[in-house]
């Protein structure tokens, strides 16, 4: 009985003690708080798991190191397959290399941005800090793994790209020791001007238009009209209008009509009784599921085209069945380094049309 | 629940409801028994006489659905409009119960309004654009399903329960916050515009696109809910004195970051998890955005996560490979923030087909990332002479206003334009003006003017004037 009370009071104590402990210490959080209760301190390690970003002086750059040989593997196994072996491919996104020269590294002016000559930006030929390169790499690349890389697989990479301008050699190890050294030598380093009136609110604009009421132009010309083979490039315009009250849509998959269509619309000879195109079927499921984020129907993405597809699984028995494992489960190797991640949360009636869809069409 | 039971498809609509077809079903002759005939029979049952009502019900019921179907208008041509003489379904038949939408969704007559892609314009459908369909659009509040998208690594419905907000940098304390805490905060709801810096920025150079979608679409305006950005800085202790830029970063795989100028935009920026009166929808950053009000749109970072003051701007991808702008001396200009004062009639507008000549009220919209619009004019002869349009209340800052102008169309071509004049005088440019001083491969920031030829055929097209 004795030795039951003593350890309550123990209890007891110990009780006290940690709601004095919490008073304290909610004390310390909420000295300065206006909203009591709300929110708390940041961790150090949640702050170093978020804060990640890489400053133009390279404030948040983590020590570390990387070749551009070793920059090379990475980039063939986790970058070609988008970006193209050198950077240089315009498939999936613009390209990063080119249309930098030397003289431009001396200069820090990317001379083919003013001569026109060079027919696309690339991003070498636009970013003026090593800094940007390196920041994005690591928080946002691979395109479907972003976050894989490490620090030292970033150092390689970009260290990579580098080598491809030119900017640095090709037995060049990137460093956060030497990345300011790499950094007076970035050729379009001195291409960006922060003199303009876009930045604050209160900024004064580079130009006005003007206020005339009267008489302001007396020969209007046309410049620039869309072109006939443009007409309907965005699909027919007159399914992109309400198909009553005053303003329809011009049906682009004909010629202009000859006529004013009359007040209920009776020349209008895309009248229709059906309101609804809402997309049905296999390739709105393909779209809805986001089998589009990697394959087209033509273009090899980031996995292959439906046509490539259909092309290699032709004429095999147990096609269907073998492709409805490879999207539930995931698939790498058939079609370059890249993977295809699984998708579990198909249907097997979902996975099943999908599939029959990619490789007959129907 | 699964994610399909959560996330209602348009297939889903479509089977609750189907458009109407001009070639009628025949209604089956139980229908046509009266409801008075059938509580008759349940209480006294069916005898001679009842079953005499019944076999005149079916024959009527035959003979009504088959004249139905040889002779829709039962009465002379001369007589009046069938849609007033006609007793039509919805006036003799039951319609829906409550809740049969419990989520609803505007009618099936309005399906063709909806966001959609410029072909070709990106390659990568998860870093792409789906753009507003002003063209359908009245008032200034952009419906929620029809808010523009922009997204740079596609988009995720994030688990608001695991969200967190975490704020850094030059702060006394480094502080997070879940959403429970910031939904206690104090907030405010504004309505504010948002305009991506690219909209319109396939016209630089010559006309591109047909309708106004396309050329003026990365445009929304909303109500948004949320707690001012200072109210938070201020409860972290910010150093505002030295720290005079903030970075904002998405939870997003792009780990969308952009410098904001916190001595231009601390007034009014607000993190926000309202959008017209609901939350935000995924596409939209479901559950935390920045609305920075007058900025571009890729400033609005969406799924926000963390914000850090600063002493000097990051230098991000998006602030140092894109969003930046080439003059003709091969120089970028960076940082370029503020959306210009601009206008756009959006009816008629491209693509559009008038009916007949008579009577419109033109109308559209007009927006200033510096304040508020204070004049629109409307042009109907290319620009050379032009009247002032009546601008619809409220007029608010850095918010869409409308503009609406009488206009009697005589049926000969004209050339529709309108220009904006904000509050701090700043008129709306021409193409031709910005060129002069831009050049052509600037990409953003293209606030002109814009010109619709209306054909003598009621066609309207997308025309760049001088």
């Amino acid at each position: 009985m004795f030795r039951l009370d003593k350890s309550m009071a123990r209890l007891g104590l110990l009780t006290l003690a940690l709601l004095i402990t919490n008073v304290l210490c909610a004390q310390g959080t909420q000295s300065a708080t206006k909203f009591p209760g709300l929110g708390r301190n940041a961790t150090p390690a949640e702050v170093a798991a978020w804060d990640i970003d890489v400053r133009p002086d390279f404030k948040g750059l983590p020590k570390g190191s990387g070749s551009v040989e070793q920059g090379q593997t990475i980039w063939e196994a986790k970058c070609a397959s988008c970006h193209g072996i050198f950077g240089e491919s315009n498939e999936i996104f613009t390209p990063i290399t080119g249309g930098t020269s030397k003289d431009d590294i001396k200069t820090g002016r990317v001379a083919s941005l003013i001569d026109m000559k060079q027919p696309q930006r690339t991003t070498l030929m636009k970013v003026p800090t090593v800094s940007t390169l390196w920041d994005y790499i690591y928080r946002a690349m691979p395109w479907n793994a972003p976050r894989s890389l490490s620090p030292d697989d970033t150092y390689a990479l970009v260290a990579f790209i580098l080598s491809i301008g030119d900017v640095v050699p090709d037995n060049f190890v990137l460093s956060n020791t030497n990345i300011a050294e790499v950094q007076a030598k970035m050729p379009n380093r001195n291409g960006m001007t922060t003199k303009h009136g876009f930045w604050d609110v209160k900024g004064k604009p580079d130009l006005n238009g003007s206020a005339c009421m009267v008489n302001c132009v007396p020969h209007v010309q046309i410049g620039s009209t869309l072109p006939d083979f443009a007409r309907d490039a965005h699909g027919n315009i007159a399914d992109q209008n309400r198909l009553y009250g005053p303003y329809r849509g011009a049906d682009t998959t004909k010629p202009p009509i000859a006529k004013l269509p009359g007040a209920s619309g009776e020349g209008l000879a895309h009248a229709k009784d059906t309101h609804s195109n809402t997309p049905k079927g296999a390739a709105a499921l393909f779209r809805n599921e986001n089998c589009s984020a990697c394959h087209a129907p033509n273009a090899k993405l980031v996995g292959p085209s439906i046509t490539d597809v259909a092309a290699k699984y032709k004429g095999q028995s147990g096609a269907q069945e073998k492709l409805m494992a490879k999207v539930k489960n995931g698939g790498s190797g058939v079609w370059g380094a890249i993977p295809m991640p699984p998708q579990a949360q198909l249907s097997d009636e979902d996975r099943s049309t999908l599939v029959r869809w990619m490789l007959t069409g129907q | 629940m699964t994610k399909k039971q959560i996330e209602l498809s348009a297939k889903d609509i479509s089977a609750v409801e189907k458009p109407i077809n001009r070639a009628r079903l025949v209604k089956a002759p139980e229908h046509f028994i009266s409801q008075d005939l059938i509580a008759d029979i349940n209480v006294n049952g069916l005898d001679e006489s009842r079953r005499g009502f019944l076999r005149k019900g079916f024959l009527s019921a035959v003979g009504g659905a088959a004249a139905g179907l040889t002779a829709p208008m039962a009465f002379a041509a001369g007589e009046g409009d069938p849609a007033i003489l006609e007793k039509q379904e919805w006036q003799t038949t039951l319609g829906k119960n409550v809740a049969t939408m419990p989520y609803g969704v505007p009618s099936i007559y309005e399906a063709n309004l909806i966001r959609r892609e410029s072909p070709g314009l990106t390659r990568v459908a998860a870093s792409s654009v789906a753009f507003t369909p002003l063209q359908g659009l009245f008032g200034t509040i952009t419906p929620n399903g029809l808010h523009f998208e922009r997204h740079h690594q596609g988009w995720y419905n994030l688990n608001p329960e695991t969200h967190r907000l975490m704020i850094n940098g030059m702060v006394k304390n480094a502080r997070v916050f879940t959403m429970n805490d910031l939904m206690r905060l104090p907030s405010v709801s504004r309505t504010h515009f948002i305009e991506c810096g690219a909209n319109t920025g396939l016209e630089w150079g010559n006309v591109a696109v047909p309708t106004v979608q396309y050329t003026h679409g990365m445009l929304s305006c909303c109500e948004f809910t949320g707690v001012p950005l200072k109210v938070l800085l201020e409860e972290c202790g910010a150093d505002l004195k030295k720290g005079k830029f903030l970075l904002a970063e998405g939870g997003d795989g792009s780990g969308m970051t952009r410098t904001i100028n916190l001595e231009s935009c601390l007034e009014d920026t607000i993190v926000a998890w309202g959008m017209n009166g609901e939350m935000l929808r995924p596409e939209n950053g479901f559950p935390l955005r920045l609305v920075v009000p007058g900025v571009q749109g890729v400033s609005w970072v969406k799924w926000l996560r963390r914000l850090e003051v600063g002493d000097m701007p990051w230098n991000s991808k998006d602030e140092a490979v894109h969003y930046i702008e080439l003059m003709p001396d091969g120089m970028h200009r960076q940082y370029t923030s503020i959306q210009e004062c601009k206008s756009v009639i959006t009816t008629p507008s491209g693509g559009q087909q008038l009916l007949d000549k008579g009577f419109y009220n033109v109308s559209g919209m007009a927006w200033s990332g510096r304040g508020k619009i204070k004049r629109v004019d409307v042009s109907f002869d290319g620009g050379n002479n032009w009247r002032t349009a009546r601008l619809e209340t409220p007029i608010l800052t850095k918010s869409i206003t409308r503009f609406n102008i009488n206009w009697v169309w005589d049926g000969s071509p004209a050339i529709l334009q309108s220009r904006a004049i904000d509050d701090t005088g700043y008129i709306q440019p021409s193409i031709k003006a910005l060129r002069n001083v831009r050049g052509t491969r600037s990409i953003y920031h293209n606030n002109a003017i814009q010109s619709w030829k209306l054909d003598s055929n009621g066609e309207v097209s997308n025309v760049q004037v001088g």
